[in-house]
């Protein structure tokens, strides 16, 4: 089983944003930088299947800067093989950018299955891996909490609004990972010691022109502060009545 | 002289709410364009496309049959991509859910196009600009579009649907027989719990403050009093395995804006604030009456979560007839 796993370098959650003096970018002063959330489910179940099949490889893609390098260490640590950064200034605002410049890496790859998180907690945009897999013309699957590999077919199951959406398809696939997909491993220190000694490729690259120019970044607007009704049981009726008369919403 | 092109979703044979503010967010942007709105809808046969002009369409494309009554990704894209490349569209917009968040960026692929996920504000100004939450809501991002076309994913419950009559002419098209990679093969509904917590007009979320996760009856019994509400969560409680991860609301769950948001034994971790602060109005009961969460609340009651949760349930259900 070989299989590709698609990173990035994001902010931790517990980062309070500053927009940073272009107006376009948060400032990083102070801000702990981590493997994307949704991520770490993908290089647990790229390692879990790994493991399944007994042989196989598990390489970490990651688009962005330098520091990238600490992201795709992370996954190794883990217990991924091997890393590739495409080495960029920084990571585009385009999804279709950011998918071409992947695509274009693992299509000769030879890989079996292509894992990525769902989206990243940065930008959101909930489309690079679905984009890979158009982009490859293979069967993709993405948000999925649930995954079955065997005789080269996949099953996929991803929560859709009132219920579970069981997907099939053939392999080579592209599948992104939600949360409750499995619990990633913390990296031991006997894999932090290892994933020094591990092969990672640092390969320059020039991005597509793409299709978007971000023109600002903002705070968004601050909720005003509300007011404390009172305390215990007995403020419930001034919250019915403000409810009702004041939000209009009872 | 651009169109917009509005990719609509169905459940069931009927067009769903969402897709009505796509095209009441498509219309908004044909006009600033001069252009016309078209839509593409795609279901099972006999599907009727017949009202949607009502909502601002020009002219609906049907794509139906029994292979496409759900979703299913190859046909789905290849019949809003084939629209989308006979004519002059600007952009193709379609509602953000977790049809459209699977959809969108095949689009978006096979038209070597930008996508903008989950927009919350379009613009046209020299140029198609929107506004979208980053960083789970902690910041705004504004993007301009400067290729020829784009693919939006609108947020649900963002844009108010609004009608505004326009022909709404119907043109049956073929379903696009593409061999498909992968299949939907089955859905299976969730027991109970109909309303999705991103899509419910009410949400009722607890956290750790209710102690033991049977407590969540408290939170489940205050959403039934409402009738219309959904149960949310925070990361916290499904961390620790109490509630399931569709329930959470939050940087690593889901991104909600509903009326009314009750934020229940929460202290209001930032990651959590970024999910729900766009919610209309904002409810918070917590005993610490420093709880960050007071910060963003419009309403606050100080106080033991159990013993102020059984007399404001008696009390919606009583306004509420329910």
């Amino acid at each position: 089983m070989k299989i590709a796993v698609c990173v990035k370098r994001v902010p931790d959650t517990e980062t309070r944003v500053k927009i940073a003096a272009d107006g376009k970018s948060i400032d990083e002063g102070g801000v702990k930088f981590v493997l994307n959330t949704y991520d770490e489910f993908a290089v647990e179940e790229a390692l879990k299947l790994k493991e399944q099949a007994g042989s196989g490889e598990v390489a970490v893609f990651a688009l962005g800067g330098d520091a990238a390098q600490e992201t795709i260490r992370t996954a190794l640590a883990m217990g991924a093989d091997r890393g590739v950064l495409l080495k960029v200034d920084a990571p585009p605002a385009d999804p279709f950018v950011a998918a071409q410049a992947l695509a274009a890496e693992l299509k000769d790859g030879g890989f079996d299955l292509i894992l990525c998180g769902k989206l990243a907690i940065d930008d959101y945009a909930h489309a690079v891996g679905t984009m890979i897999g158009e982009l490859l013309g293979i069967a993709s699957a993405s948000a999925v909490s649930k995954l079955t590999i065997a005789d080269g077919k996949g099953t996929a199951e991803r929560e859709v609004e009132g219920g579970m959406e069981v997907i099939e398809f053939s392999l080579p696939a592209v599948v992104t990972a939600e949360k409750g997909l499995n619990e990633p491993r913390y990296p031991a220190l006997k894999g932090i010691m290892m994933a020094k000694k591990k092969p990672l490729e640092v390969k320059p690259i020039t991005l597509g022109a793409g299709g978007i120019e971000l023109v600002a970044l903002t705070l968004p607007p601050e909720r005003q502060e509300g007011r404390i009704l009172g305390e215990g049981p007995d403020a419930v009726p001034a919250l019915i009545e403000a409810l009702r008369t004041e939000a209009k919403v009872l | 002289m651009a169109n917009v092109l509005a990719v609509l979703e169905q459940r069931d044979g009927s067009v769903r709410r969402v897709s009505h503010e796509a095209l009441t967010a498509g219309r908004a942007l044909a006009d600033a364009l001069g252009g016309e709105l078209h839509a593409v809808l795609v279901g099972p046969s006999g599907i009727s496309a017949d009202g949607l002009g009502a909502w601002g369409a020009d002219k609906v494309f049907v794509a139906a049959g029994d292979t496409v009554a759900q979703y299913q990704p190859a046909p789905y894209a290849a019949a809003a991509v084939a629209r989308a490349q006979a004519g002059d569209y600007a952009a193709v917009l379609l509602g953000a859910t977790a049809l459209g968040k699977d959809l969108g960026p095949r689009i978006a692929a096979r038209l070597a196009a930008p996508i903008l996920s989950d927009v919350t504000a379009i613009a046209h100004d020299g140029g198609i600009v929107v506004h979208r939450p980053v960083y789970a809501g902690k910041a705004i991002q504004q993007l301009k579009v400067t290729g020829k076309t784009c693919v939006i994913t609108i947020r649900p419950n963002n844009f108010t649907p609004a009608e505004n009559a326009h022909a709404g002419a119907v043109e049956t098209v073929p379903v696009p027989d593409e061999a498909p990679r992968a299949r939907t093969v089955a859905v299976k509904e969730s027991d109970g719990a109909a309303l999705d917590v991103a899509e419910a007009p009410i949400v009722i979320s607890g956290g750790r403050g209710l102690k033991e996760p049977e407590h969540f009856k408290l939170i489940e019994d205050l959403a039934a009093a409402f009738g219309n509400a959904a149960v949310g969560a925070s990361r916290a409680v499904v961390d620790a395995g109490w509630r399931p991860h569709a329930e959470q609301v939050g940087q690593t769950g889901k991104t909600v804006s509903p009326n009314l948001y009750f934020a229940i034994g929460i202290s209001g971790a930032i990651q959590h604030l970024a999910g729900m602060r766009t919610a209309k109005v904002i409810v918070a009961i917590n005993k610490d009456k420093d709880a960050p969460i007071f910060k963003v609340a419009d309403y606050g009651i100080v106080g033991d979560l159990f013993e102020v949760m059984p007399p404001l349930i008696d009390a919606v259900k009583n306004a509420r007839g329910n």
